[in-house]
């Protein structure tokens, strides 16, 4: 065994005084992540994108209050308040950002990945973001406007990414896996029909 | 919120974080920190106001490790609370260390 890491053994003492003091449990603590890890995810995100796709009343009403529209799917909660959901067309591509701390629609795309607290991500996406989008792996043409969205206490942010062409005639049901946790924060396209593996 | 049945089965491009193959969290403890910390949210302290401590630590050293920051902003809002003594907290930790390596828990 290697040297224990002195704050790792740090979080494990303040846990252990928080439980003393009965301001904690551990098996809530172990239900929490679960909860975030599993129940929470970007499967969320991805049935409401879907049902943006398929329903164009539920779309209007999801690109006029995000939060209330998720609701009604059953998704909200602690970090979900003013979801705000951007759409993406021909004529404009979408991408989110927390340049101040890690702020992200929790509820319906999960814990954040890695890259989006880094400060890397967080900077250059707000100073050169065609660059940080190329290096991402997503050329967007020259003629789309690329508009970069800062989340806040007041705004979380989910982007609507295009519907993937040749999916006509798709379930919901069946467009759900084409929209990656990448698309809805807008470094990536949704996957094309032909990745859809069904 | 939907029961977790219909979503533990997740695989694919709409996988979670983790399923993507990119850790949201690089150590045990940065997970438990998370979990330990939205445990007290609502409870004990706003996350709102946890996410205020938050955004200060991690200006203050923006090249301190994510988790880090986010461990002191623990520390934080629980001052602000009143719900942690820090000289408890602090002999805990002194006795944790002094633990042999390797320990069993």
């Amino acid at each position: 065994m290697s040297e224990p890491d002195p704050i790792a053994v740090r979080v494990e003492a303040l846990e252990s005084v928080l439980v003393e003091r009965g301001l904690l449990d551990a098996k809530s603590i172990d239900t929490i992540i679960e909860h975030y890890e599993t129940d929470v995810g970007p499967l969320n995100g991805a049935r409401v994108v879907a049902k943006a796709w398929t329903d164009d009343a539920f779309r209007a009403r999801l690109l006029e209050n995000g939060t209330k529209a998720v609701a009604e799917l059953g998704y909200g909660g602690v970090e979900g308040a003013d979801l705000r959901v951007l759409e993406n067309t021909g004529e404009v591509h979408n991408v989110v950002v927390c340049t101040l701390c890690s702020c992200y629609p929790w509820p319906v795309l999960g814990l954040p990945p890695s890259w989006y607290k880094s400060d890397a991500y967080r900077s250059r996406m707000v100073a050169e973001p065609r660059a940080v989008l190329a290096e991402m792996g997503l050329d967007v043409p020259a003629e789309v406007q690329v508009r970069v969205w800062d989340s806040s206490a007041e705004a979380r942010y989910m982007v609507l990414p295009q519907r993937p062409p040749g999916t006509d005639g798709w379930s919901a049901d069946q467009l759900v896996p084409l929209v990656t946790r990448d698309s809805m924060i807008g470094v990536a396209r949704a996957l094309e029909a032909a990745d859809a593996g069904r | 919120m939907p029961a977790a049945e219909s979503l533990l089965d997740v695989e694919g491009p709409a996988a979670p974080p983790r399923s993507n193959g990119e850790l949201a969290f690089d150590a045990p403890w940065e997970r438990r920190v998370f979990g330990v910390t939205m445990a007290l949210t609502e409870r004990v302290f706003s996350y709102e106001d946890f996410r205020q401590r938050l955004i200060g630590r991690v200006a203050e050293a923006p090249d301190r490790p994510y988790w880090h920051s986010w461990a002191a902003a623990l520390e934080d809002a629980l001052g602000d609370a009143c719900a942690i003594d820090v000289e408890a907290l602090d002999a805990r930790h002194q006795q944790f260390l002094a633990r042999p390596h390797g320990h069993d828990h």
